[in-house]
């Protein structure tokens, strides 16, 4: 019988076949190949494209290279979100491979984060898990934990360790058994149609009553359109890690085993295809 | 009718086999007088439809649950369990020798009487013997004990021969022998269990009825099994108690009472030795002098109510605790009580208002609350603070409230003829057989209330009868008291009626004495229009807002419906939660590691239903909700949709070498042997083949030069922890290391940081076997002395022959749990028993206890506790002048001290065995040592140390107790517990080859720790816990039994003699009888194991004893042949493969005890094998191979060869014979 650790699994070693091609833009000495890659879609997109620099850089002179960005069909894609996320939000429904530019030049300093190394990504992902723990224990479980456990969360993803990531992961995922979960629920829900970057609220659970909060009391709450109205043609799809969840499922275990390595649990909301 | 009273015991009954939890009860009874329970592991109050009367108050303890109900008698609900309560009554026949007759019953005037007791003193004719009362029921006729001390008698005759009364008996007839007596035997049971049995009154000395009761005592004694204090407070303020209940005896023998300081109003006792009542001028007293010598007490004490000016009015008594209400419903709790200071020390005053109090199991505390009567439970409440946190509303519905259907049927009955119903008659019948006087009372109020005005709000004790004005002494009573012990306000009701005339009838009609005689059509007919009326109004009303009219309490709900209604409808609308009058938690066992749902059902039932699946978000529901299937299926199908046309692209993440440091301590190879500080590393590398693989390194100083020490993740075996108090050690084995009895130990710095290391570096060790999941139902499994459950995958060649698996190759792996006897069979049925006697059945998961994460299956993992005893010491030389006393020789040993007295022990300085125990009791004197003990649990002794006796000699200038105190461990494992019977062994049949379909019936056999032999019914693959126990009868208790692959069921009883049960097979699986097998010339037998067809067993001097002789046709066999010595234990499988647990095993580090060994060279033709094989050890106390029926690959010899090594098997064996 399958277990719930065979979800943490096939969440952890998810990989989007992705064909990266150099805009045409940047000036190069000769053609560049493609480059296709297996991108894990818990990581970073800077954390794990060295390859790629390092392919295109072969072609192009050092006086030509400014910090990598990385666009989809016109959408530069913002590296400090997970790569299965943005792959869902921008790509879902799309043919593989997922077709990425690569820029050298012109970085779009209003829609992008600059990422000078690994330690921005790092700091980026600790603090993530920090906030996610702050909603779910008060910070109490990430507080108790030493510096080199922290480290060998980000080892972990870095490397592609899943046992060594979840081997300390597991303790941010444990509540007490005198609760029904989590404090609050550590959630995002982006949508490509809006400005706001993605909602993100208090929630618990479980309500005061006692009723266990599924998928779809939290999108009712926080984003009715997603649900379709009795009788109404669907409008939106809820992905979570390429899938969709059914609306009934309990929040409480979808956070514990669908969550990103950063402790949140990211939804794309995105329009269900016409054709 | 009969067909739903069954379906509704079935379903009051908690003890339903199989349950996956330790289920016990809450009691509880509502202002309607209705009975309910609630189970620790249920969301609905159970309505106990076997009450056939309004209940007043209930008292329960985990075996039973006493109540008073509305006819003021007394009740006794003894919970039904599958080991019936059997008393054997014994008698003795004796003879005497003379010339003429020979032995005959003539006996000499000076002599015994012809039938007596075992003294001779009491005269016993076997008609003299009676039932104690209506409850029992005889189980057969008298029958002669043919066995004597363990042996047959002489020609089954059971005679027992001496030279003279009194004197000692032999079996054997020798020409002095004069006189003869033997036994005869007959059992009575126990039959009104499951259902309230009235405890019969004695008029004589109970001038009046009872208005309170109380029940505890359990802890104070475990001898006679069983054992309760029942405390009883009359309508007079006088208090009673009960005399010799226990086990055998449940009912108790009769009312004693107890001289008073003032007038009782209420009394508790609890499960110890306090008990607490209040006086009727609301002061409180405590009896002191309360002992396992006197669980009576001596005296009573007196002590101020908590507020000056209010007196108390309830109290209710824990173990350590003790709580009190005061009229004004305010809650106090008693500082500093324990059993040395029984009266505390000061009051404090808690938070909320109560109208009672019950302080349960474990001193958690529940209470009724004043304003909305809903039953609180105190939350929090732990050994370090029990006065708790909050209270908590037990919101969870009544059974009635959630089956519609039933409830339409029943409020249709009801409503056509109300007052007809037969339980009514039936419940007045019950308490008018001996109550004459009370149904002419009744009768005669009856008469009274009809000629009361009518008035909705006519006080009910103005109509009461006799007894009655003394009733509302208790207030958070008198509301109940009011509505239940009568009917008068049922009489009120009708009075609303316009029709006078009718009234008069109506009384004679409610009145108890009369009701029972009344035909049904006149009573209730549907013809009756006043009647109907009143009917349908009130059945709407109670569908509103029950939604039941529960059957049995007709009369008593339309009344109080009737009185109330308005009331209730203002307050609490049409919502209506059922307001409770009494609660009694002695039954209930919480404690702080209990999960109840209890606090969030709603009403509604289908918000219910979804909590209830969500309550258990990560167990078995969720696994089958259609969610997570879907999330399962989607997630396999985005992987082929992503990935598997992809799988030649490159991967963005190269995988490397992981490295884990740490530092811990090392237990040194060299001596002297120390600890040493050590850096500690486990890489891990991804092999050749894309198999995982590891290597473990310790790098250490030796005379300043660094060095290190590695062990291969593949070459581990097992990884032990090693938890005591000083040190967080876990011990590493290879092959080599087991060969040398010297593993790698090593030390962490926290108990955390041990456990880590131990999940992760076993994931690597079965990651690098490619071991997953569950173990198989092959799987050899073992037990260390600490408790610790280990798996192991039997290799297809670990049977072989000529070359079998050497067992110090075997690969051990943990698994969650707490046990000290494991037994499984090859169609995956494995079932343990912990220290505590509890049975545990294996639940199909991996993991548990500190393996969490990766290494441990998210289902089938469950809460695992165990209970075990630590023993202490005291020491005492007698000398001249003071007698004895603490102060020793100076060469003695310490005063305080361990069993062997080298190591000082004390009360304070004794830690439970690891910080994963904690204390659950206090030092309590151990009276069960072997040897036996003065009443004060001393032995004597001549000197230290020596051999000790239980009774102090001219010659004993020593003497020494022992004390003992109870330590619990919390754990996880995949293991679901049996309740409610304590087991000491357990057996199940070896199965030869893996059944298929799952759902044959598989044999198992166990013995309670009481020493009765018991047959599991329903266990198959597919339920492995079975449904019931079958008890199968024994004149003696039982210790070890087994039971071999054609049914072959031998056992071991504590006098050390072994039985062979007959006729066992699937049609009888209990079998017929029990033949006695002689045992070893001199030995004690004291445990056995059966397989395919080999009987083997291991006495209590270490031998392993084979069973010669054993065949088909004559399976008691003919004698024992000795194998081997030095064994403690053995387990023989389906393949006849034996293996023990043996002591003394030689290593090049020095002698182990307690290790895994395994027979070599047993074959069909020479099952006693030839030489051992030593595996996994020392410090081992358990395993059973009696799963692995993997036969090993066959060499193809060529056919000559074949019947040439038969023929040299056969000269062995006749050689060896």
């Amino acid at each position: 019988m399958a277990d719930d650790k065979d979800v943490l699994r096939d969440v952890w070693f998810g990989r989007i076949p992705t064909c990266f091609t150099l805009n045409q833009d940047e000036v190069t000495e000769r053609e560049a190949e493609p480059y296709y890659l297996l991108l894990p879609r818990v990581s970073y997109l800077t954390l794990v494209t060295d390859k790629v620099k390092k392919h295109f850089l072969k072609v192009m002179k050092a006086e030509d290279v400014g910090e990598i960005w990385f666009e989809y069909e016109g959408t530069p894609l913002k590296w400090h979100y997970p790569i299965g996320v943005l792959f869902d939000l921008h790509a879902f429904n799309t043919v593989l491979p997922w077709s990425i530019t690569v820029h050298f030049k012109n970085f779009p300093d209003q829609d992008l984060l600059h990422c000078s190394s690994n330690s921005v990504v790092e700091a980026h992902f600790m603090s993530s898990i920090k906030e996610a723990d702050a909603l779910k224990h008060k910070s109490q479980v990430i507080n108790d934990m030493q510096k080199k456990d922290h480290k060998q969360l980000w080892m972990g993803l870095q490397n592609d360790k899943f046992d060594q990531f979840w081997a300390m992961n597991r303790k941010l995922m444990e509540y007490s058994t005198e609760e029904e979960g989590f404090r609050y629920i550590p959630f995002r829900i982006y949508q490509t149609m809006s400005d706001r970057p993605f909602i993100q609220k208090q929630f618990r659970p479980v309500s005061p009553e006692g009723k266990v909060h599924t998928l779809g009391i939290l999108l009712k709450e926080m984003y009715p359109a997603a649900i379709p109205n009795e009788g109404e043609q669907k409008r939106y799809q809820a992905v979570i890690h390429g899938i969709e969840p059914l609306l009934e499922t309990p929040l409480q275990w979808l956070s514990e085993h669908l969550s990103h390595p950063d402790n949140f649990l990211h939804i794309c909301i995105i329009p269900v295809p016409t054709d | 009718m009969s067909g739903s009273s069954l379906e509704v015991r079935a379903g009051v009954c908690v003890r339903t086999p199989g349950a996956a939890m330790p289920v016990s009860l809450l009691w509880a009874v509502d202002v309607y007088g209705r009975v309910y329970s609630l189970s620790t592991a249920g969301q609905q109050w159970e309505h106990c439809r076997d009450a056939l009367m309004e209940f007043k108050r209930v008292t329960a303890a985990q075996q039973c649950c006493w109540g008073i109900a509305c006819d003021n008698n007394i009740y006794l609900n003894v919970h039904a369990s599958d080991l019936s309560i059997r008393y054997q009554e014994e008698t003795y026949e004796n003879q005497r020798w003379n010339p003429v007759d020979g032995f005959s019953d003539r006996l000499l005037p000076s002599d015994r009487w012809q039938w007596s007791d075992i003294t001779g003193l009491q005269h016993q004719p076997l008609d003299s013997f009676r039932l104690p009362s209506g409850s029992w029921e005889w189980e057969g006729d008298w029958f002669i004990d043919e066995n004597f001390e363990g042996e047959p008698t002489e020609k089954g005759q059971g005679w027992t021969y001496s030279i003279d009364f009194p004197a000692t008996y032999t079996k054997d007839k020798k020409w002095n022998s004069c006189v003869r007596r033997r036994r005869w035997l007959r059992y009575r049971r126990y039959k009104a269990t499951d259902t309230w049995a009235k405890i019969p009154s004695q008029q004589s000395t109970l001038p009046d009825p009872f208005s309170d009761i109380s029940c505890g005592g359990w802890e104070l004694s475990e001898e006679p099994r069983g054992r309760l204090s029942l405390w009883a407070v009359s309508l007079q303020g006088k208090v009673w108690f009960r005399e010799g209940i226990h086990h055998h005896n449940p009912e108790g023998s009769l009312w004693e009472e107890v001289s008073l300081p003032g007038e009782v109003v209420q009394i508790s006792c609890g499960p110890g030795d306090l008990v607490w009542a209040v006086l009727w001028e609301g002061q409180l007293i405590v009896r002191e002098g309360i002992g396992r010598d006197c669980p009576k007490g001596s005296s009573w004490v007196v002590v101020d109510s908590p507020s000056p000016d209010v007196g108390a009015i309830h109290v209710a008594v824990g173990m350590n605790v003790v709580w009190a209400l005061t009229k004004d419903n305010k809650v106090w709790f008693r500082r500093g009580v324990n059993s040395h200071n029984p009266c505390g020390s000061g009051w404090i005053n808690m938070v909320g208002e109560m109208l009672m109090i019950s302080v349960g199991l474990n001193d958690q505390v529940w209470g009724i609350g004043c304003e909305d009567r809903a039953v609180y439970f105190r939350q929090g409440v732990t050994s370090s603070e029990l006065s708790g946190k909050t209270w908590r509303v037990i919101n969870v519905p009544r059974d009635g409230e959630r089956s519609h259907s039933s409830a339409s049927a029943s409020s249709l009955q009801s409503a056509g003829c109300y007052f007809c119903g037969e339980v009514r008659g039936q419940s007045v019948a019950s308490d008018v057989e001996s109550d004459t006087e009370k149904g002419s009372t009744d009768g005669a109020t009856g008469l009274v209330a009809s000629d009361y005005p009518e008035s909705l709000d006519a006080p009910a004790d103005q109509t009461s009868d006799g007894p009655k004005p003394l009733i509302p002494k208790v207030t958070s009573d008198s509301f109940i008291s009011e509505l239940v012990s009568d009917r008068d306000s049922a009489k009120t009701a009708p009075s609303v009626l316009p029709e006078e005339d009718d009234v008069p009838g109506d009384g004679e009609v409610t009145a108890p004495s009369s009701g029972a005689a009344l035909p049904q059509s006149q009573s209730g007919g549907p013809h009756d229009p006043q009647w109907s009326n009143v009917d349908l109004e009130e059945a709407q009303i109670l569908q509103v807002q029950t939604g039941l009219v529960p059957e049995s309490s007709d009369t008593c709900s339309l009344s109080s419906v009737a009185t109330y209604t308005l009331a209730m409808e203002d307050q609490y609308g049409a919502d209506e939660h059922p307001l409770w009058a009494w609660v009694s938690g002695g039954g209930c066992s919480v404690d702080t590691h209990s999960q109840l749902h209890w606090f969030n059902c709603s009403m509604n039932s289908s918000s219910l239903v979804q909590s209830v699946q969500s309550m258990s978000l990560s167990v078995s529901p969720a696994q089958t909700a259609a969610w997570r299937k879907q999330i399962l299926e989607q997630l396999s199908e985005r992987s082929k949709r992503e990935m598997d046309n992809f799988r030649h692209y490159e991967q963005a993440i190269e995988q490397s070498v992981w490295v884990k440091k740490g530092c811990m301590q090392w237990w040194r190879d060299w001596k002297p042997h120390k600890w040493i500080d050590v850096q500690f590393a486990l890489e891990q590398f991804t092999g050749p083949e894309g198999n995982k693989d590891g290597i473990l390194f310790i790098y250490y100083n030796f005379c300043e030069e660094k060095k290190y020490l590695h062990a291969f993740i593949n070459e581990i075996t097992i990884l032990v922890p090693v938890l005591n108090e000083a040190k967080h050690t876990f011990a590493v084995y290879t092959p080599e290391r087991t060969k040398q009895r010297w593993p790698i130990r090593l030390a962490a710095a926290t108990e955390q940081e041990m456990h880590d290391w131990l999940a992760l570096l076993s994931v690597s060790c079965c990651d690098s076997r490619k071991i997953q999941g569950p173990p198989s139902k092959q799987a050899v499994w073992s037990i260390t002395c600490k408790g610790d459950i280990f798996v192991s995958e039997p290799s297809p060649a670990l049977e072989a022959m000529p070359y079998p698996t050497p067992c110090d190759q075997m690969f051990w792996r943990q698994v969650g749990g707490h046990l000290r006897v494991v037994e499984c069979n090859s169609v995956g049925v494995v079932w343990g028993i912990g220290y505590d006697h509890t049975a545990w059945v294996y639940s199909g998961g991996y993991g548990g206890g500190f393996f969490q994460g990766l290494a441990s299956s998210t289902d089938n993992i469950y809460t695992h506790t165990d209970v075990k005893s630590v023993y202490i010491y005291e020491n005492q030389r007698w000398n001249p002048v003071t007698g004895y006393t603490s102060r020793g020789l100076p060469t003695d040993r310490y005063m305080w001290s361990d069993a062997s007295g080298l190591h000082e022990r004390t009360k304070t300085n004794t830690k439970p065995p690891s910080p994963q125990w904690t204390w659950v009791s206090d030092w309590a004197i151990d009276y069960g040592v072997s040897g036996g003990t003065d009443r004060e649990g001393w032995q004597y002794a001549a000197d230290f140390p020596a051999s000790y006796h239980g009774y102090k000699t001219m010659k004993d200038f020593v003497r020494r107790r022992r004390w003992a105190r109870k330590c619990k461990l919390t754990t996880t494992g995949p293991w679901q517990e049996i309740p409610p019977i304590s087991l000491s062994d357990v057996t199940i049949l070896p199965c030869a080859t893996q059944s298929s379909s799952g759902v044959d019936v598989v044999p198992l056999w166990a013995i309670s720790n009481k020493g009765d032999v018991l047959c599991r019914l329903g266990v198959t693959a597919l339920t492995p816990a079975g449904t019931s126990w079958l008890h199968v009868g024994t004149d003696q208790p039982f210790k070890s039994i087994s039971i071999g692959a054609a049914s072959q069921v031998w056992a071991i009883a504590k006098d050390g003699s072994a039985f062979y049960r007959g006729s066992v097979s699937p049609q009888s699986p209990a079998g017929d009888s029990w033949y006695h097998i002689p045992s070893p010339a001199k030995q004690k037998l004291k445990q056995v194991s059966v397989g395919r067809t080999s009987v083997y067993a291991v006495d209590e001097n270490g031998n392993l004893w084979y069973r010669q002789g054993v065949a088909p046709s004559y399976p008691q066999g003919s004698s024992w042949e000795h194998i081997s010595n030095n064994v403690r234990k053995v387990s023989v499988g389906p393949l006849d493969q034996v293996w023990i647990i043996a002591d003394k095993v030689q290593g090049s580090h020095g002698l182990s005890c307690g290790t895994v060994c395994h027979r070599l060279a047993v074959q069909p033709l020479t099952p006693k094998g030839q030489s051992w094989d030593y595996g996994i050890g020392g410090g081992w106390d358990h395993v059973t191979v009696r799963g692995n029926s993997m036969e090993p690959p066959r060499f193809r010899l060529p056919v000559l060869s074949q019947s040439v090594l038969q023929v040299k098997d056969v000269a062995v064996n006749g050689n060896a014979t």
